[in-house]
């Protein structure tokens, strides 16, 4: 029987440790299998968020080997087991309990983004028409399963604890899926600027590259946003600044 | 102990699906004040999962749809133990729920001509599902979220409800506890609507979450209100078989109807082997022709793969039994093969069926535009539940409601896929009007502090008991002896089996300690969960054993076949006795109206 160990981070608010605990591993296993197996046997208070256990609901982020990832869609062959696994909870929020976390502020801030405004109705009946490249561009936007794993990752929130200034690139992704939106006809540009601290992305893509979901969160939503921004603030300064960062990050992807 | 915050609300909605959203979104739409109570975070609930699509007769992509002929798919589907009134209604007004969620910010796919296009599914005579690639839940729950954060609800998240709070016959409140802290609230409520999912943790092989153990069904039982068809459990044909961690999650429909295509260890098509009287003038009879069908040929009849689900698992079950079936006990799905029909099929599947691509790819190492998958059936979905009115979603307890997959009636003895998610929406709508009304017309009920304090206790009493059995082993064993006596294949001696079985570990539940506190403590949920898990497994196993013939989900070995006599006639009842133990008796399902039944007799034939 082949066993693996792992560091799993114990504690409430503040105070916290890390317990060590020996799983029975089997082909095929990830790291939340591990987690339940421990909660069964080892630690009946163990205490995680989790629902669907397919990467489908976003509810099970942590940080294993101190990567921000999903428990239920991390293999524990893409792991190296001979140092013993850690699963920590994620850093950028409050701490609540063992592995879990106030995530709440994630929902407080989604509020503060305009809602979907659709323009009149195409048709007598009531109903609309788009064309399926519209759509699919949003549709990158709208897979997000909301696990903040990218909130977890960007310095901006966790080393500078912007959260009353920066919304984060969630909600950055957010508002790319509603001003995107084929029918949608409000105008966040100046909320992007002024309220939700678009400046504070300073692109360095880390949001990118943890999302489980595979959106281009810089490329495709928040460097969009950042040019609309200053289309609309146009001063010549600024859209000359804007022009050499912008052709500088996005080397190499999309126009 | 005695110490519990209070709050007041018009409506309360149990449960933050699809269901619980759209009721809650229609209930503050009509002014009335509205709590909203998930039992995980917002946005979490098991909606996220389903993937095919929503069905409605749009008409979209042919135009021969109608309400009439969705309404008669859902009751040949539901093999007639369907409410009828439910089942006409859901067919004429889904079409309106879903443009509602274009307005709300939904984007479904689009036909050629930029309006919702719309899927073939198994059951549904015409493509009938809008859907978003293979996210539709997500697209769903996510619209009714977004749009629902607006409306004024105040949205209690991660809590659980561990008892409704009744004055006289009526319930008026409900008592709940955040995972958080422990603490408990009470909600006090002119009227409450449930809409709390499923029953499928009964079950070892499942692709249900942790929330889904009957919580709303059992509270509803033990407040006094019917359950009918709760012996009607869809096994999904087909669920991930290996690895074994993955064991139970679904794969989507959807590969069927882009064409995927079912094949035993011997490399047959096995479904064309058993196609049922009811549906072999709607079925095709070769290869050809079902692809065809999968490719929009509107002359054509769909392939065997896609006839309803409990047919499809137990011609799977039965391969494997018979020793045909994969290394891992499945059988194999095989999209891959489409290769030899479309040029750019590689790019078509991960376009199609993108969320499947990536969890095979991820969860199983296998990319599915290459190779088959293996799959086998998992416990999906509960027809049965709390009986409702039709018109207003509310049970027979005054003041309690319910709609989603806790109500019973719409489904019958078998769902159709794509009626789940038209489901949420059209009875979530309906139970949020009519509890606002009810609310309108009613004041907040008395709520005795002692009995508060007397639930509260009760709740709490595992984490009080000193020594006893942890609740993990306990529902450990439930689900395994669920799945091997009353799961796919029952017989009368293993299912009074089962009601021992439940008996013996109802009494180790009571007696179950979890150590630490309260805190964001699973065990202690676990425990309180498993106190509903067993009332519906009690329920289930019931339920099984009253109606002893075969129909839809509900499959006797010992009465293979269908009654077309007495039991195509009645619904099966359980519901609590004067003495607290539970009764289960037949209840005649009410007449078709001849306007109705003509409507099933023309799309028969
Ligand atoms: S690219 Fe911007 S939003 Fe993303 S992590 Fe970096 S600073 Fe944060
Ligand atoms: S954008 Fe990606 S990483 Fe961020 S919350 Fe959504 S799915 Fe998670
Ligand atoms: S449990 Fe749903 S994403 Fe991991």
């Amino acid at each position: 029987m082949n066993e693996a160990r792992f560091q799993i981070w114990r504690g409430t608010g503040d105070k916290g440790h890390f317990d060590e605990h020996v799983a029975r591993i089997d082909e095929g296993m990830v790291v939340l299998d591990a987690v339940h197996q421990i909660q069964a046997e080892q630690a009946p208070d163990l205490a995680c968020r989790w629902n669907c256990k397919a990467g489908k609901c976003g509810s099970c982020s942590a940080e294993i080997n101190g990567v921000p990832k999903l428990m239920c869609m991390t293999r524990l062959d893409q792991l190296d087991l001979t140092k013993p696994v850690t699963v920590e909870p994620m850093k950028a929020f409050p701490h609540i309990r063992d592995l879990v976390v106030d995530v709440s502020w994630n929902y407080r801030a989604k509020m503060k983004v305009r809602k979907f405004k659709p323009r009149p109705p195409d048709a007598a009946d009531g109903t609309w028409r788009m064309d399926q490249k519209d759509v699919d561009r949003v549709q990158e936007f709208r897979k997000c399963i909301e696990c903040f794993l990218c909130q977890d990752v960007c310095h901006v929130l966790r080393e500078h604890d912007k959260h009353e200034e920066f919304v984060g690139p969630r909600l950055m992704v957010y508002t790319a899926a509603l001003e995107m939106h084929p029918l949608d006809v409000e105008d966040r540009r100046g909320d992007l600027k002024h309220e939700h601290g678009i400046g504070f992305c300073n692109i360095t893509k880390c949001c990118t590259n943890v999302c489980p979901e595979g959106i281009t969160i810089t490329d495709n939503a928040i460097i969009p946003l950042k040019e609309r921004v200053v289309d609309k603030f146009y001063d010549p300064l600024g859209k000359l600044l804007s022009i050499f960062s912008s052709a500088d990050v996005s080397t190499g992807s999309k126009p | 102990m005695g110490q519990y915050e209070k709050f007041e609300f018009d409506v309360l909605v149990v449960g933050a699906g699809g269901a619980g959203l759209r009721a809650a979104i229609e209930a503050a739409a009509s002014g009335v004040s509205v709590g909203l109570i998930c039992k995980s975070l917002l946005g979490k609930a098991h909606t996220v999962m389903a993937e095919g699509g929503m069905a409605a007769a749009i008409g979209n992509v042919d135009d021969r749809d109608n309400w009439q002929v969705h309404f008669a798919d859902t009751m040949r589907g539901g093999q007639y133990l369907n409410n009828h009134r439910m089942a006409q209604l859901h067919a004429q007004e889904a079409p309106d729920r879903v443009r509602e969620l274009e307005e709300w910010g939904a984007i479904f796919d689009r036909t050629r001509d930029g309006r919702i296009l719309q899927r073939n599914f198994g059951g549904h005579k015409f493509p009938r599902l809008a859907h978003v690639g293979d996210r539709t839940g997500l697209e769903l729950i996510r619209t009714l979220q977004d749009h629902g954060i607006h409306q004024g609800i105040e949205v209690h998240m991660e809590h659980t409800v561990s008892s409704l709070i009744k004055d006289g016959d009526r319930v008026v409140g409900a008592l709940a506890y955040d995972r958080e802290r422990g603490r408990f609230k009470l909600f006090s409520a002119k009227a409450v609507i449930l809409a709390t999912g499923g029953t499928g943790r009964a079950f070892k092989i499942t692709s249900n979450s942790w929330e889904y153990t009957g919580d709303g069904h059992s509270l509803a039982y033990n407040a006094g209100a019917d359950l009918i068809d709760m012996e009607c459990i869809q096994f999904h044909p087909t669920g991930m078989v290996w690895p074994l961690s993955v064991r139970g999650i679904l794969v989507t429909e959807g590969v069927r109807g882009e064409g995927g295509i079912l094949r035993n260890s011997e490399g047959r098509r096995f479904m064309f082997d058993d196609i049922p009287d009811l549906y072999k003038h709607q079925t095709a009879d070769n290869v050809e022709e079902g692809w065809r069908y999968t490719q929009g040929d509107k002359e054509a009849r769909r392939p065997p793969e896609l006839l309803t689900r409990d047919h499809v698992a137990r011609c799977i079950m039965r391969e494997v039994r018979d020793g045909r079936g994969s290394p891992h006990g499945g059988v194999y799905l095989d999209i891959a093969w489409i290769k030899e029909r479309m040029a750019n099929a590689e790019e078509h599947i991960r376009r199609k069926l993108p969320s499947m691509y990536h969890q095979f790819k991820q969860l199983a190492n296998v990319d599915i535009t290459a190779e088959a998958m293996e799959v086998g059936p998992t416990t999906h979905y509960t027809m049965g539940g709390i009986k409702v009115d039709a018109e207003s979603q509310m049970s027979a307890v005054p003041g309690l409601f319910a709609c989603g997959e806790c109500a019973a009636g719409l489904h019958g003895a078998n769902r159709l896929g794509g009626n789940s998610l038209s489901d949420l929406v059209v009875f979530g709508k309906r139970a949020g009007e009519y509890a606002a009304r009810f609310a309108a017309e009613n004041g907040h009920g008395g709520i005795d502090d002692s009995l508060v304090e007397e639930l509260s206790r009760q709740a709490l009493a595992p984490l009080e008991r000193e020594s006893g059995e942890q609740p993990y082993a306990i529902q450990a064993e439930l689900q395994e002896h669920m799945q091997d006596l009353v799961g796919i294949v029952r017989r009368e001696d293993e299912m009074l089996r089962a009601l021992e079985i439940i008996t013996g570990l109802k009494e180790r539940a009571d007696n179950a300690s979890v150590p630490g506190n309260r805190e964001y403590n699973p065990g202690w949920h676990t425990a309180v969960d498993l106190q509903s898990l067993l009332t519906v497994s009690q329920a289930i196993a019931l339920s099984a054993i009253e109606r002893k013939e075969s129909r839809g989900g509900h499959f006797r070995d010992d009465y293979p076949d269908k009654d077309p006599g007495h039991f195509a006639k009645v619904n099966v009842r359980v519901r609590k006795g004067a003495d607290g133990n539970m009764e289960v008796d037949q209840l005649p399902i009410p007449p078709i109206p001849g306007d109705l039944q003509q409507i099933i007799d023309t799309e028969s034939r």
